[in-house]
């Protein structure tokens, strides 16, 4: 088979990229689930055509340059205080369509407070949180989500619960909340997964337009850098160690 | 048209005043001595007078945080507190600056350090003149003396705030907020109806997408920003100096007082002249940017300077930046909610220069 110039053709297409996204080469460690998370959101936006009026909160961990890739109308928030943020410029533009993206040492350790409180208020935003079980960004710390025995830089010898505390699980806890409409855990390690995680962003900005309350997908991802693997063998350790401690699909429906 | 007098208090005077600057949100949380801004605003409803936005964080730093996200979308935004509420504050005091945001707070001072006392002080000067969070930032300090100025000054610290785009702090007191003066209200002021060109509100119509913040990862580029800052500092300092002399034209000795201590002053300053000891008050209203000039101007001819705080020394450092070893400056200071009486101020003054 020869393929030539001749096959770029329109019927021939099978993907686009999401207009979403700026032309700004992704900063992420190859194989990371930040890269393919980034697209699904945008491309949720794309596809619900609402690029034109989100406002989109970027946090500090390794997603704090979300803005040079989403190209859309972004804040960069304080460390854990996306929330809080969200809540200041959804209040003033309740029309608006406004989500935060954090990782779990922003959403669930320095800025809990900021994200149950958002919670209970039943801010009409939507939290994407990427949850990878360390802080990524500052080389590999432990997380509040951080698996036990799993090794860190700050936990070299593996976390210990008595010393240390039970990986927490944030979703679950949200969900009990009656500001949350929707809270759900997702993952993007295999094709099948990123479709699915990509229904659950669309449904959370649908209910966020319909005034529902707090929308907030959790997606379980990897960083390969952070836990000292391969990226396959990073997404092959995913699967078998954190899936089974944080389940997949709709915790509140 | 008929005056619009009211008697009230200075914070609740400070929460009216706010709706009628068409203030679009304010985000707060309940603090002694200043917790009646968010009970006057929840009790008025101004999201029915005009639409305005009220909200009651979880702390200090949620609200700070709310006033980032609102302010980068160029509305009209107030938070309030005291000392250790404006101290939890300070990182995010520190991006707006450095976003280059918009804002007013206002800081309704207590006695410090720590928990302290609820009662008035003026122990906040250096966190708010010379900075409070990281970083090479100016906050435009305004110091309000009466329930009018806080008043008036509410309205003007919203033009300077939008006129550098840069957070504008009116620093009052225990005293300031909680005593009750006759007060003339301004008449309602519209709501913005304008989004600003570099707000994040939705890119539609504007064909690029804008973004907030405050982080510059390459030096070159921080540097770059920081110069900016630093011209727009420059710029400020030639504009926003506010000052108020009283008495100062044949005055011998001169007090430099602000806020409550600066009325205190007043009063000691007639009871000098009672005396016949010819003293003069020059009064800071803006504390960032400092009148430095007029003060090295009045040095020349005056014998002695005497500078008043509730605390132990703060202000009068930059008098004497001011005076720059011209002549002796006095101080005196009184802390943790204890307020100076005009007769123990004019004592001071006599101790240092006269009776020596
Ligand atoms: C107030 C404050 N404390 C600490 C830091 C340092 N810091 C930056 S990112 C980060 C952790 C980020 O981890 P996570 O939220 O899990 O994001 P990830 O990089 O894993 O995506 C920390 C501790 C900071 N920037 N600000
Ligand atoms: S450090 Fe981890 S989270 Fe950060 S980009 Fe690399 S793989 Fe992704
Ligand atoms: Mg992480």
């Amino acid at each position: 088979m020869k393929f030539g110039k001749d096959i770029i053709s329109p019927e021939n297409k099978v993907f686009e990229k999401t207009k979403l996204l700026t032309d700004e080469y992704l900063h992420y460690c190859p194989g990371c689930g930040h890269s393919v998370v980034h697209r699904l959101l945008m491309e949720a936006l794309e596809d619900l055509n609402l690029g034109d009026e989100t406002i989109g909160v970027a946090p500090v961990g390794c997603s704090v340059f979300a803005y040079h890739y989403m190209d859309i109308d972004m804040q960069q928030a304080a460390h854990g205080r996306a929330p809080a943020v969200a809540t200041g410029i959804k209040r003033v533009m309740p029309d608006k369509t406004v989500f935060t993206y954090q990782g779990d040492g922003d959403l669930a350790a320095i800025g809990t407070a900021e994200t149950i409180h958002a919670c209970n208020r039943g801010e009409n935003i939507t939290f994407i949180f990427i949850n990878n079980g360390i802080y990524g960004m500052t080389g590999g710390q432990m997380a509040p989500t951080t698996l036990e025995n799993m090794k860190s830089s700050t936990s070299p010898y593996g976390r210990d619960l008595k010393s240390m505390g039970h990986p927490l699980k944030m979703t679950e806890l949200v969900a009990n909340l009656d500001g949350v409409a929707y809270a759900t855990r997702q993952a993007v390690h295999t094709p099948a997964l990123v479709r699915k995680c990509k229904k659950a962003i669309v449904k959370a900005f649908k209910l966020q337009k319909e005034n529902k309350g707090t929308t907030f997908v959790e997606i379980v991802t990897n960083c390969n850098s952070g836990w000292k693997m391969r990226p396959v063998q990073a997404n092959e350790w995913l699967q078998k160690n954190m899936i089974p401690y944080y389940p997949l699909g709709d915790i509140k429906k | 048209m008929e005056k619009d007098i009211k008697l009230m208090k200075g914070n609740e005077a400070i929460a009216e005043a706010a709706i009628r600057a068409g203030v679009d949100a304010y985000f707060g949380y309940p603090i002694t001595p200043q917790s009646e801004v968010i009970e006057y605003l929840m009790a008025e409803q101004p999201e029915k007078r005009t639409g305005m936005v009220v909200l009651q964080a979880e702390s200090e730093v949620a609200a700070i945080n709310m006033i980032y996200g609102a302010a980068g979308a160029g509305k009209r935004v107030l938070t309030t507190s005291s000392s250790p509420g404006i101290s939890l504050m300070q990182e995010g005091i520190s991006y707006i600056a450095g976003a280059q945001l918009p804002c007013v707070l206002v800081n309704v001072v207590r006695g410090g350090p720590g928990l302290g006392t609820i009662q008035p002080s003026q122990a906040d000067y250096f966190q708010s003149v010379k900075g409070g969070g990281h970083g090479d930032y100016k906050l435009i300090v305004l110091a309000p003396a009466s329930v009018q100025e806080s008043v008036d000054f509410t309205r003007l610290a919203f033009d300077i705030a939008f006129k550098y785009r840069n957070p504008v702090m009116l620093l009052t007191d225990g005293v300031l907020g909680q005593m009750m003066e006759k007060v003339e209200f301004f008449e309602q002021q519209e709501r913005k109806k304008e989004d600003e060109p570099w707000a994040t509100v939705g890119k539609a119509g504007r064909g690029h997408r804008n973004y907030i913040t405050s982080l510059f990862i390459k030096p070159e580029k921080m540097y770059e920003v920081n110069l900016e800052l630093q011209k727009k500092y420059r710029e400020v300092e030639k504009n926003e100096v506010r000052y108020q002399e009283i008495d100062t034209e044949d005055a011998d000795y001169l007090f430099v007082a602000y806020g409550t201590t600066a009325r205190i002053c007043q009063k000691a300053c007639q009871l000098a002249r009672e005396k016949g000891i010819k003293v003069g008050l020059l009064r800071p209203i803006s504390l960032y940017p400092y009148p430095y000039d007029i003060i090295n101007k009045l040095a020349d001819k005056v014998k002695g300077v005497m500078v008043i705080e509730m605390n132990h020394g703060q202000m009068v450092e930059d008098v004497k930046l001011a005076i720059n070893g011209k002549l002796e400056v006095g101080f005196m200071g009184r802390s943790g909610g204890i307020i100076p009486t005009p007769s123990e101020i004019l004592e001071a003054l006599e101790n240092k220069f006269i009776n020596k």
